[in-house]
C-alpha cells in the first residue's frame, strides 16, 4: 500500500471497520486484523460479536472463494493465519467471559496413516470461531483415539479428516467400531477432505459431509442449533 | 478451464489413419515419460496421440476430474480409443465416475508415486516413515515452479510449516538416471531438512498404457 492509501483504522466508522477487517482476513494481514479487532473492543464491542461479525465472517468469504477456485491454499493459509492473529487478542477474552456461550465440543483429527492436516487445521479454527471448544487430536490417528477422545471429552462432534484416496476408507473404521460400541447415539459424526465427497460420507454412513471448512463449521453450528443445544456441553 | 491449458504433445501423425486413432489424455507431470515411451515403440507414433492437462493440479486436485471431463467431452468422438495416464491422484473416484462414462480406463493406483514405484514397494516405504514427500523427475525438473512457486514458498515462505511440519524424508523415486536432478533432489531434501533417499524406478506401471494399446491395435 503506498503512503497516499495509507489509512488509520481508528478513522473508520464500526461497519467500514468489520468491513475492512474481512478486507485485510482476505488478504493475510495479521498485524492489520489483530489491529482491528483491538480497535472493536476499545470502542465496546463484545467478543463474541468482533469473532462472529468480523472474523468468521471475513473466513465465510475466504472459504467461498476457495471453493469457487478464485483463492488457493497458500492464500487460505495466509487468511487463516491473520485470523488466528484476531483470535489470539479474542480467546482469553472469550474464555474469561461469564457469559457461556460455547456450543460444545468438537473433537477433530486426521485418520491414520495420513499425515495431513491443513484442512483440519481450517476446520478446527472456523468451528472454534463458531463457538466451540475445539480438542485436536492430530494427524495419524488410529480407531482407539477417538474412542478414547470421544470417552473423555463427551464432544457434541466428532470431525475426522483425510486427505488421501488410500487413508479415507479408514474414516468408516472408526465409524463401525463407534456403532459397535454403541456411542454414535451420543455424539454426531462429520467428515471431510480433498478427495471425499457426499457420495463417499453416506456410503460410510457419515451423511454429514463438509465439503470445505466455512461449510463444515456451518454444519456443526446447525446441528447443535437443531438439537436445541446452545448450551451443549454434557 | 480454458482450451489454452491444454498441451498438444504431438498431433500431426495422429491424423493420418482416421480409424486407428488412440488417445493418452495424462497428467502434464508425465509428458516425457509418455514421449519416451512412445518413442520405444515407433509403431504407435502415427496412431496414438498424446495430450497432456496442466501438471499444476498436482497440487488442486479437484481440478482434474472436471478438467478430464471437459477434455473428453469435446475430442472423446474423434478417437477410436482414449487410455488415461493418471491413477486416482487424489480426486477420491470423481475421476473413475468420468472415465466410465467414456469407457476409458486409467492407471492402477493412488497416484504416480505409487504406480512408478509399484504398490508394494510404495506401501513398504510409507510404513517405514510415513512423513515421506516423493518427488519424481518431473517434480524435481519443476521442483521451484510445482513446489516452492505452486504452494506460494516464494511468497510465503513462512507458510513452510504449515506444509511440511510432519514429513521427515525426502524420497526421488526417478524414471531416468540424471546426475543434476539427482543432486538437485538431495540439495531439495537438505534445504528441507528431511532425510533423503534415491530410488531408480523407471516408469513402472505407467508402462501399461501402451500395453494396453497394443492389445487394442491387435485385436
Amino acid at each position: 500500500m503506498s503512503e497516499e492509501d495509507d489509512f488509520d483504522l481508528n478513522d473508520l466508522d464500526d461497519k467500514e471497520l468489520v468491513e475492512q477487517i474481512q478486507d485485510d482476513l482476505y488478504d493475510g494481514l495479521d498485524a492489520e486484523v489483530t489491529e482491528g479487532t483491538e480497535i472493536l473492543l476499545s470502542r465496546g464491542w463484545d467478543a463474541n460479536d468482533v469473532l462472529g461479525e468480523a472474523l468468521v465472517g471475513g473466513m465465510k468469504i475466504v472459504g467461498i472463494d476457495f471453493r469457487d477456485g478464485i483463492l488457493f491454499v497458500p492464500e487460505v493459509l495466509k487468511c487463516a493465519g491473520a485470523m488466528k492473529g484476531g483470535m489470539s487478542i479474542l480467546r482469553p477474552i472469550l474464555a474469561e467471559s461469564a457469559e457461556d456461550t460455547s456450543l460444545g465440543k468438537f473433537v477433530i483429527g486426521t485418520v491414520k496413516g495420513d499425515i495431513h492436516d491443513i484442512g483440519k487445521n481450517l476446520v478446527g479454527m472456523m468451528c472454534e470461531g463458531a463457538g466451540f471448544e475445539v480438542i485436536d487430536l492430530g494427524i495419524n490417528n488410529p480407531v482407539e483415539n477417538y474412542l478414547e477422545a470421544v470417552d473423555t471429552h463427551e464432544p457434541v462432534i466428532l470431525g475426522m479428516s483425510a486427505l488421501l484416496t488410500t487413508t479415507m476408507p479408514y474414516m468408516g473404521v472408526v465409524v463401525e467400531e463407534m456403532e459397535k460400541r454403541g456411542m454414535r447415539k451420543d455424539v454426531h459424526i462429520m467428515c471431510g477432505g480433498a478427495p471425499l465427497n457426499q457420495e463417499f460420507a453416506d456410503s460410510i454412513g457419515v451423511p454429514a459431509y463438509g465439503r470445505d471448512a466455512a461449510r463444515s463449521a456451518e454444519m456443526a453450528e446447525e446441528h447443535v442449533r437443531g438439537l436445541g443445544k446452545n448450551r451443549a456441553h454434557r | 478451464m480454458s482450451a489454452a491449458l491444454v498441451k498438444t504433445v504431438l498431433t500431426d501423425k495422429a491424423v493420418v489413419d482416421e480409424n486407428n486413432k488412440r488417445l493418452v489424455l495424462g497428467c502434464g507431470a508425465l509428458v516425457y515419460d509418455l514421449l519416451r515411451l512412445l518413442k520405444q515403440n515407433p509403431s504407435f507414433s502415427d496412431r496414438v496421440n498424446i495430450q497432456c492437462l496442466p501438471a499444476s493440479w498436482h497440487n488442486s486436485p479437484q481440478l482434474i476430474a472436471p478438467g478430464v471431463e471437459k477434455y473428453l467431452s469435446e475430442n472423446a468422438h474423434l478417437y477410436k480409443e482414449v487410455y488415461i495416464a493418471y491413477a486416482d491422484c487424489g480426486t477420491g473416484g470423481a475421476l473413475d465416475k468420468v472415465l466410465n462414462k467414456y469407457k476409458a480406463k486409467r492407471i492402477e493406483g493412488a497416484h504416480c508415486y505409487e504406480f512408478f514405484a509399484g504398490t508394494d514397494a510404495f506401501e513398504k516405504l510409507s510404513e517405514e516413515e510415513i512423513g515421506t514427500f516423493y518427488l519424481t523427475d518431473y517434480l524435481v525438473k519443476n521442483f521451484n515452479r510445482i513446489m516452492i512457486k505452486g504452494l506460494g514458498l516464494d511468497k510465503h515462505p513462512e507458510l513452510f510449516d504449515a506444509y511440511f511440519k510432519h514429513y521427515k524424508k525426502l524420497v526421488y523415486l526417478a524414471q531416468t538416471e540424471n546426475d543434476d536432478w539427482k543432486k538437485d533432489a538431495e540439495k531439495y531434501a537438505k534445504d528441507f531438512g528431511f532425510d533423503y533417499e534415491y530410488r531408480l524406478v523407471g516408469t513402472g506401471s505407467l508402462d501399461s498404457v501402451f500395453e494396453e494399446i497394443d492389445i487394442g491395435l491387435l485385436s
